[in-house]
């Protein structure tokens, strides 16, 4: 999902006038333009407005009320704590491992690498029975992490184990070695090397990464909803006390709780995107 | 940075065992299993009544939701490469919105929108149910997939440029010719892939589902439902394993798909 800040490739077409545009058939012209927007309007906005309406049925008092309920409260701080905790792990552990893929070499590191992306080719759902069977009631080497917060952790390193291994990896590849040997030949240790020279040219992927794994994190579902076991004031995350709002047919906490999550999510994406455009102009001037 | 043959060494250990203990000891786990009982009872868990309509029920959303992402997307992405209008990135923002919706949030939402009480609860008050029912199934996951291809073939359409559509139309073609003859063929690969991304996904989503479905066994119920339903309701955890290997052997044909078509996409 790297898609989100990676592939906003806006092509080098800015320059050219409306006229040249009109006079061949390979653009969809207004009548494209036209069903695009309709299309993501009722498909995406319109729900999402209607969600945003829902939430605010009791002005920006209630709102506020619903979202800092008890056990609404609860439910977002732990998310929110959870998710950050998850983030910090993926962090180092994403480095290691990116790091070892790339500037080691081993047998089978290839299927190694293509295990990275299990994760997300996997459904959620399948994730949670999958750790289940190993941390769950049945587990074999008795560990029995079965409605703690440890399994909510365990859960969402899974899913979110490719986002910041994936966002380093590129990075490692192409990072100045010259720079590193000088260093060495100056008497700089591997550890002051690291910190010194590796580490700062790695730190906007190591963001965006971290990012993309808070941001999933905090709207996880499929993948907590087995394992987590949902104990309100315990284990019990945001997204699952949506689910229950619903099914308690309690439409606005439910909205005013999701309000707060999209909120979240939007704020870390956009910081992101901000970090992203930084670099790239920070590299154009290098150039 | 030369390390020591020791430091490489338990780098690489640690790294690995952190691999071993999160993905790949829970996944050997599910497999034995769901083998252990032989191959005899995981066919007849995978062919119960609740199962095959489950597999079918999951099929069909496929079905529906490839072609109708496909014309939308490639509308979509047409639009956002080749187009300038006012409010363009605005539009490319919203493509990216349902990466950063949860699956919940996407069903409740849908609930508020097309429920009985929603804005255009009207449709359903006049009887054609879309919530817990086909409809609001396919808007669901419609919703949680419309990236996929927009997102494969817009930088596609950036990168093979104008100049062939406009000598194209220069020599006389029309706009459908022009799209068949010169637009697709060019776009092929990134459609293809964006198709295996839906299509992974689609099978796989299971957040939005519980909320809008209602996980009817033999009617609501999709796989991933039938996974949970399994687990939760009826304890009938070897039902849930092999159900999800099922599931798990379809997400490792989208990944091989995936690797083979990025290499064709890197030839081409």
């Amino acid at each position: 999902m790297s898609v989100v800040v990676g592939a906003r490739r806006e092509g080098g077409v800015r320059g050219r006038g409306r006229r040249r545009t009109r006079a061949y058939g390979g653009g969809v012209g207004p009548l494209g333009v036209g069903v695009a927007t309709l299309w993501l309007s009722v498909i995406v906005l319109l729900p999402l407005a209607a969600v945003l309406a829902k939430s605010l049925e009791g002005g920006l008092a209630g709102l506020w009320d619903a979202i800092t309920a008890p056990t609404a409260r609860a439910a977002l701080v732990l998310t929110v704590a959870i998710s950050l905790i998850v983030a910090a792990i993926n962090v180092v552990v994403g480095t290691l491992i990116a790091w070892v893929l790339v500037r080691d070499d081993f047998p089978g590191k290839r299927a190694v690498d293509a295990l990275i992306d299990l994760p997300f080719a996997l459904p959620t759902i399948v994730a949670s029975i999958v750790l289940l069977s190993l941390y769950g009631p049945s587990s074999p080497v008795g560990i029995h992490l079965n409605a703690t917060r440890p399994a909510l952790v365990i859960a969402l390193l899974f899913v979110t184990l490719p986002f910041v291994v994936r966002s380093v990896q590129p990075v490692l590849l192409e990072v100045d070695r010259e720079a590193e040997q000088a260093a060495a030949s100056l008497g700089a240790g591997n550890w002051t090397i690291f910190r010194r020279i590796v580490l700062p040219s790695l730190v906007p992927a190591l963001l965006t990464g971290a990012g993309l794994a808070f941001a999933r994190a905090i709207g996880e579902f499929g993948s907590v909803v087995l394992i987590g076991g949902g104990i309100p004031r315990k284990t019990e995350v945001a997204s699952q006390y949506i689910a229950k709002q619903i099914e308690i047919d309690r439409p606005e906490a439910a909205a005013a709780v999701s309000v707060a999550l999209l909120a979240a999510a939007f704020v870390v994406l956009l910081v992101l995107r901000l970090i992203a455009s930084r670099t790239q102009r920070h590299e154009a001037a290098e150039a | 940075m030369a390390l020591s043959r020791t430091a490489r060494l338990s780098l690489r250990a640690l790294a690995l065992a952190y691999l071993f203990v999160l993905v790949m000891v829970p996944l050997g786990l599910i497999l034995y299993r769901t083998f252990e009982h032989g191959l005899a009872d995981f066919w007849a868990s995978i062919t119960t009544p609740a199962a095959i309509s489950a597999v079918q029920l999951s099929l069909l959303i496929v079905a529906i939701v490839v072609p109708v992402n496909v014309a939308f997307g490639l509308v979509t992405a047409l639009a956002l490469a080749r187009g300038r209008f006012p409010g363009r990135g605005l539009l490319q923002a919203v493509v990216d919105l349902p990466f950063a919706v949860s699956p919940v949030i996407v069903g409740v939402s849908l609930i508020l929108l097309w429920g009985v009480n929603g804005w255009f609860g009207g449709i359903a008050r006049a009887g054609f149910q879309i919530i817990f029912s086909l409809p609001g199934m396919v808007l669901a996951t419609i919703f949680v997939t419309l990236p996929f291809v927009v997102r494969e073939v817009e930088p596609v359409l950036h990168e093979v440029g104008e100049e062939q559509e406009q000598a194209a139309a220069t020599l006389g073609a029309r706009r459908w010719q022009t799209f068949w003859r010169i637009t697709l063929p060019s776009i092929r690969w990134g459609l293809a892939y964006g198709v295996v991304l839906t299509v992974a996904r689609a099978l796989g989503e299971f957040g939005a589902l519980m909320v809008v479905s209602g996980s009817v066994p033999g009617e609501s119920q999709t796989l991933t439902l039938l996974v949970h339903a399994r687990y939760i309701d009826d304890h009938n955890v070897y039902g849930a394993y092999t159900a999800s290997t099922v599931l798990m052997a379809l997400a490792l044909v989208a990944l091989l798909l995936m690797t083979m078509l990025n290499r064709k996409r890197e030839e081409a």
